[in-house]
């Protein structure tokens, strides 16, 4: 069962299944490239985005990033089962 | 004769580039600008064993050759030899991450395309090797078919390894230029993570401290809480550790003025050298104190990752103005100077938020304006304190400062839904491990902002306040008339003076607002030159303060403080606008904003506070 990065519980690293790249923009799509998102890479919600809306924090691989929560919600996950 | 080699360090921001650039070339750095844009040209030399010299350039780090901001323009352009300025260099030194060498491998990748002699410098080993991941240099070397030096960029170490491998791809250097070039950064990626699973012994158990440190810094209540404390203490410390080394300038001031007259004859020499060039150059330099302190903290906080962190925190106060956390580095920046924090807004990447930032960045409270306030409040604010520990003096200046952030923040929001009406660019930002800060890296940057500052008190404000000496001075009033209002400038500040009149503004201010246009703090060199020149034998000598306190009304000078709040006061900040946004458009709509905002804000203050009888 795949479920929305935004939504994930925190610290518990996931696979990435899809990314929905036509719902972001042309530079957020390349910009998450840049940081080295694609299907199969292990990421992680660090820090959840606020209660106002502010930025979520995810460790993508080895590097730790912020996206706004439309960017996070793009970006399908697989938790593999304990 | 051949120029010597050209070497230019590229690689992923937070790779430790300028760290290695600073380790490689010292001290002998030179700070320029790339024609046409403001992206800071930072270049050095070094030798090689045999003593060969090489110049080496530190290119804005850059996560592909697909530019999304100005300073990766740059980058890419001078990799590819398209930079205007700039020859294609002979060689690249890619630097990379050793803990993070997925994503930096990938433009490793896409640079080695280019076919140029490249050297890669896998930075920070001593970090990876910390959080216990191990890599295979000689293995990494084999599958990039480059040289791969390991380095410690802030403990020199790999420093001799880097140039001996680098003198030898510059012997051997036989560039194939590619045929064309794959821009599919997937392909790169997919590419980089199969060579660094193979060069990668062992992995590492994660970032612990980064991570434990980031969920304080980041909680949504004490994360706020702690940026506010970090800005408390480090504005505090602009005036608290300044006071000790502003007098050791103003000695200094007093002693060269005093030398002067006892060794010079009296005349124009002597007057132009005590009042123009002494007193005038003096009352600018004096505040250098403040913005080495200023800078201290924003270098050392962008030095240990926390700048982003506040960008993060302050992100969701900035969408809401239709700006991003991008902007407030640029805008923390501009309570030092609005320079350097416009030059700063050229890492944002969407172009309508970068205009709105260069356009409001005027709106903080810079430093220049800090000796206009000081002396006013000084003269007109009783230093009495309205709660223990909470002067009156000082609630007046924080009061300033919050009207020019509460201006910056309805600025952009107008802005945002007129003249740079937009989509939203959203914020994406890589956040950084924390580091300690190498104070060697402090200390070459704060030198270079110091320079930059004391070359501008040098050049333009010299320049100014001699000719506005001279103009005020001549011609030599006859007797019973005023000299500030017989001389050619007390003449021009009598046309102007028609118009800032009904916002209170006497003949003295209209003259000094003149100049200042140069900049803000040239406003209190010329009230004091023209106080000068125009003193009668009894006013001779006194304190600036004094004068002014004796000669303006209360409403008068509040409404020369609100007035420098808002005017955009400064040819160096309107010049790099005009550099930064390539026209003429923006800067006028900037100066013309910024005017209007200041009559208005003026003329408000000075119209409540007669109202009020004060």
């Amino acid at each position: 069962m795949s479920h929305k990065l935004a939504h994930a519980a925190r610290n518990i690293p996931g696979t990435v299944s899809s990314i929905d790249w036509e719902s972001l923009s042309a530079s957020e799509a390349r910009r998450l490239r840049e940081f080295g998102l694609d299907e199969g890479v292990e990421v992680e919600l660090v820090k959840p985005g606020g209660w106002f809306g502010g930025p979520a924090a995810v460790r993508i691989g080895r590097m730790t990033v912020a996206l706004r929560r439309h960017v996070a919600e793009a970006i399908r996950i697989v938790v593999p089962a304990e | 004769m051949t120029p010597a080699p050209l070497v230019a360090l590229v690689g992923n921001p937070n790779a430790g580039k300028t760290a290695l650039f600073n380790a490689l070339t010292g001290a002998r750095q030179k700070v320029g600008n790339y024609p046409g844009v403001t992206v800071e040209r930072h270049a050095g030399r070094m030798a090689f064993e045999d003593g060969r010299p090489v110049e080496l350039v530190d290119l804005p780090g850059t996560y592909s050759l697909d530019p999304s901001s100005p300073d990766e323009q740059v980058t890419r352009d001078v990799v590819l030899g398209k930079q205007e300025g700039e020859r294609l260099p002979d060689a690249l030194v890619v630097v990379a991450d050793a803990s993070n060498l997925e994503n930096h491998l990938r433009f490793v990748l896409q640079l080695r395309q280019l076919g140029r002699p490249m050297v890669v410098a896998l930075n920070m080993i001593d970090m990876a090797t910390r959080d216990g991941l191990r890599i295979d240099a000689d293995a990494l070397s084999a599958a990039l078919g480059v040289p791969v030096v390991t380095t410690v960029a802030v403990r020199k170490r790999g420093l001799d390894e880097l140039r001996t491998a680098l003198a030898g791809v510059l012997l051997s250097a036989r560039p194939t230029p590619p045929d064309t070039l794959d821009a599919d950064i997937t392909h790169f990626q997919r590419e980089a993570r199969r060579i660094a699973s193979e060069a990668i012994i062992e992995q590492p158990r994660g970032r612990a401290f980064t991570r434990g440190v980031d969920r304080v810094v980041l909680h949504p209540v004490a994360g706020p809480l702690i940026l506010l404390a970090v800005l408390f203490v480090m504005f505090q410390a602009v005036y608290a550790w300044s006071e000790a080394p502003i007098g050791w300038i103003e000695g200094l001031q007093g002693w060269l003025g005093e030398a002067a007259v006892a060794s010079l004859p009296e005349g124009f020499l002597r007057d132009l050298l005590v009042e123009g060039i002494i007193g005038g150059v003096g009352s600018v330099v004096v505040f250098l104190p403040q913005i080495v302190i200023l800078f201290f903290f924003i270098l050392l906080l962008e030095a240990t990752g926390y700048m982003v962190r506040a960008a993060f925190l302050m992100d969701r106060l900035m969408a809401g103005v239709g700006l991003s956390g991008r902007s407030f580095i640029p805008l923390l920046s501009s309570f030092a100077c609005a320079i350097p924090g416009i030059m700063a807004t050229r890492s944002i990447d969407d172009p309508k938020e970068r205009l709105t930032t260069i356009l409001i960045a005027p709106l903080m409270t810079c430093s220049a304006r800090l000796p206009v306030y000081a002396v006013i409040i000084g003269a007109f604010i009783p230093a009495t304190s309205v709660a223990p520990g909470i002067g009156l003096q000082g609630l007046v200046l924080l009061a300033l400062y919050i009207f020019g952030i509460l201006g910056a923040v309805a600025a952009a929001f107008v802005l945002r839904m007129t003249a740079t009406k937009g989509k939203s660019g959203g914020f994406m930002m890589e956040l950084p491990r924390y580091q300690l800060p190498s104070l060697r890296d402090l200390a070459i940057g704060l030198w270079q902002r110091a320079y930059v500052f004391l070359r501008r008190a040098g050049t333009i404000i010299m320049g100014v306040t001699v000719a506005l000496w001279l103009l005020a001075s001549y011609p030599v009033a006859p007797e019973g008339q005023k000299q500030s209002e017989y001389s050619v400038a007390g003449r021009i500040a009598s046309g102007l003076e028609v118009v800032l009149h009904p916002i209170g503004f006497n003949h003295e201010m209209s003259l000094a607002v003149i100049p200042a246009m140069a900049a803000r703090e040239v406003a209190v060199a010329a009230l004091q030159t023209v106080y000068s020149i125009d003193a009668e034998a009894d006013a001779e000598g006194q304190a600036l303060g004094t004068q002014l306190a004796a000669r303006w009304s209360l409403p008068t000078a509040l409404a020369f403080l609100a007035w420098f709040v808002f005017a955009p006061q400064c040819l160096s900040t309107i010049a790099v606008a005009r550099r930064e946004t390539n026209g003429w458009k923006w800067p006028i709509v900037m100066i013309v904003y910024l005017f209007a905002l200041a009559y208005i804000a003026a003329g408000v203050t000075f119209w409540t506070a007669t109202a009020l009888g004060l």
